[in-house]
């Protein structure tokens, strides 16, 4: 299997101390949806460009010279590093600065910080990614490395859902997952609007129309708060082992390394330690308001 | 010169020798520190002589309150610890990371962090000592690979420059609580040298070969029985004599399983989240990374690393809100972290019985009452407590 696994995870690439970031150059941008853009950055620095590696599931620090960081998850094929993919709501201090930025402005990252999608726990099983809105950015990789290593996986599933058919993040890659027979991809709406024929529910709703082998399947869930929580019980409720459910979970984030103290899950960090957790690693927590 | 003095050894040093002391420190290129009466508080300051010291100080300590006052006429080290430590020194509230501009498709960096400073730090208490192995857990120097990177450069650098002179605590301070947790009233280890203040001079242990060989610059005798046995005896004192009380039996688990206790509500009604506790706090360790700039924007950006407290609403904020939105939810955290989190993560505790939040609180919340009353509550609850333990499957019942 081609590297990289999800165990020997890629050291970060940063500048002379772990706070500085390296610089990298916007190589275009793509509208995803309304507030949505998919930005394709590649480093300044080819050298850095070629040993740069990341794990599905991992994030970079984004930094807007004299503006701030952000962490934002890679959403790119990890067997292709050079160019990175960043899938960015509009929404924050730091993104709506980067809203402004057009191709060849230039911009920092640090990273890759974080582990990722269970990659080795995966093989040989059935997958089922849930997803809901920007939540498919850091399952995207895993999605790219799942088609190139078909052969060691059974089963693939993507439940997706979004607001509204217009929310839908890569519109056309599902389309294409889908037509192209190796992954089964399923797309629901909380508001259909005109030329909607695909299902109207929350994301789990779908679950209805799938089947579930539960011991030998393995769940990534990423969206929502509330999406997380509900997806990985129902599937626990399906009598998936609880060490089969992964879910990637969003904190405040600062150093991206576990010193900074913001990303604090009871005694996780969820930078380093995470930001995904198989469910038995957090059962005691997940689902606890202000932890 | 080859000393002759080994760690452990014992010597008696004259109170006049306390200048010295200070004064070959000095020669050797130490900026010394030592504590200093400044704002109404007795701090680890700079200093140049032995003049500057408490003498005939003392501090009395409550709940929320701290004063300084007369102490003995004789005695230097009669105060217990102040607001401040040796934490600003080697994790500054204010560290300028680096100052750096963009050009040419680059940045560029114009000054990098400050220079090491060469510190001597006289009256450090031994729960500091405790502090300060607490912190070179968290900042990675003990074991770097424990964070996936390199060890944070500044303080290990700082740290290992750092000579201290430790002074054991005969006289426990109204909120100390270190024998709880056996990181005082004296010092075992951490320490180049370690005084016991006795009423003419001090005992000195040396604790280290930079220690013994500074010793050998001062002029030192062998101590008496007597003076060994009054050093020992007002030790033993002191730590019968603590302020304050915390059982830290079982008290991981306690406060694993306190998560939904209703003692948290009752708490978050005195609690102001002002931050205090964990700003006095010798083993806190949150920070943020600002960018400062100049009107450009981009030209010149300065990096900075503050002091940061879980207690504000900043602290946790995303674009979906605050994650802990309720006084509740941080003053759990903070005390959860302290005293059940810490261990996962370092493999410690991360208190050490300072006494400071509860001295520097406003409204005089006392971290061994609060536990004492999560401690009461979990036995009302006997075996079966409200919590889920460590492992066990949730299936949703907690967000019901």
């Amino acid at each position: 299997m081609a590297e990289p696994a999800a165990e020997t995870r890629p050291e970060p690439i940063c500048g002379m101390n772990t706070w500085m970031p390296v610089p990298a150059r916007i190589l275009s941008v793509r509208e995803e949806n309304f507030n949505t853009r998919t930005y394709t950055l590649h480093f300044v620095d080819e050298q850095i460009g070629k040993m740069y590696r990341f794990s599905p599931g991992q994030f970079n620090m984004l930094y807007v010279p004299g503006v701030g960081e952000a962490a934002i998850s890679i959403s790119s094929d990890p067997s292709r590093t050079e160019t990175l993919d960043h899938t960015i709501r509009l929404v924050g201090s730091v993104t709506r600065a980067v809203e402004r930025l057009e191709p060849n402005a230039l911009v920092g990252l640090r990273g890759p910080f974080g582990r990722g999608w269970p990659l080795d726990a995966m093989e040989g099983k059935e997958v089922v990614i849930v997803a809901g809105g920007i939540g498919l950015a850091p399952l995207r990789p895993v999605v790219y490395w799942l088609l190139q290593n078909r052969d060691h996986y059974r089963r693939v599933v993507l439940l997706y859902g979004c607001r509204t058919p217009e929310d839908r993040v890569f519109a056309g890659e599902l389309e294409q997952w889908d037509a192209g027979g190796s992954i089964h991809v399923l797309v629901t709406v909380d508001n259909a609007t005109v030329g909607w024929a695909g299902p109207v529910g929350v994301v789990t709703s779908l679950l209805r129309r799938i089947k579930v082998n539960a011991e030998r399947t393995i769940v990534l869930v990423c969206g929502p708060k509330v999406l997380n929580h509900v997806a990985a019980w129902n599937f626990l409720q399906l009598h998936v082992p609880p060490d089969h459910v992964y879910v990637s979970l969003e904190r405040n984030m600062n150093c991206g390394f576990g010193r900074c103290g913001h990303c604090q899950y009871g005694a996780k960090f969820m930078c380093k330690d995470g930001p995904v957790f198989c469910f038995s690693e957090v059962a005691d927590i997940f689902g606890k308001e202000e932890i | 010169m080859t000393t002759s003095l080994k760690s452990g050894s014992r010597l008696y040093l004259a109170r006049p020798a306390l200048d010295d002391l200070i004064q070959t420190l000095r020669k050797q290129g130490y900026a010394v520190v030592g504590p200093r009466v400044v704002d109404g508080a007795i701090s680890l300051q700079p200093i140049e002589s032995a003049a500057q010291l408490p003498k005939g100080l003392s501090d009395q300590q409550d709940g929320g309150s701290y004063r300084v006052v007369e102490g003995e006429p004789e005695l230097t080290f009669e105060y217990v610890v102040g607001p401040d430590g040796p934490k600003r020194y080697l994790f500054p509230a204010n560290l300028r990371l680096f100052e750096f501009h963009v050009e040419a498709g680059n940045f560029v960096l114009d000054v990098g962090p400050p220079q090491v400073p060469k510190l001597a730090m006289l009256g450090v208490r031994p729960c500091e000592l405790a502090a300060l192995e607490v912190q070179d857990r968290v900042f990675g120097m003990d074991d770097p690979r424990m964070f996936r990177c390199e060890s944070e450069p500044w303080y290990t650098q700082v740290r290992q420059e750092a000579l201290l002179i430790a002074v054991n605590c005969t006289r426990p301070g109204g909120t100390c609580f270190c024998a709880a947790w056996e990181t005082g009233p004296a010092a075992s280890k951490g320490f180049d040298l370690a005084l016991t203040e006795l009423r003419d001079g001090f005992l000195v242990q040396v604790g280290s070969k930079r220690g013994a060989a500074l010793l050998d610059e001062l002029s030192v005798r062998e101590p008496t029985q007597a003076e060994l046995e009054l050093a020992q005896i007002k030790l033993e004192r002191a730590r019968d004599r603590m302020g304050r009380h915390l059982d830290i039996a079982g008290l991981e688990e306690l406060l694993d399983q306190a998560i939904e206790y209703p003692e948290w509500d009752e708490v978050a009604n005195r609690c102001l989240s002002c931050g205090n506790c964990t700003m006095v706090c010798p083993t806190c360790f949150c920070c943020t990374v600002t960018d400062t700039t100049d009107l450009s924007a981009t030209k010149a950006v300065a990096r900075t690393r503050q002091w940061e407290s879980c207690f504000t609403h900043q602290f946790t904020y995303t674009i979906s809100g605050p994650e802990r939105n309720t006084i509740r939810g941080r003053y759990r955290h903070w005390l959860r972290h302290k005293l059940c989190t810490w261990w996962e993560q370092f493999r410690c505790s991360g208190c050490v019985g300072c006494g400071r939040c509860i001295t520097w609180c406003p409204v005089g919340i006392d971290l061994t009452e609060e536990v004492r009353r999560l401690r009461e509550r979990s036995l009302a609850h006997g075996a079966r407590g409200p919590a889920l333990r460590k492992g066990e499957v949730d299936h949703g019942r907690a967000s019901r």
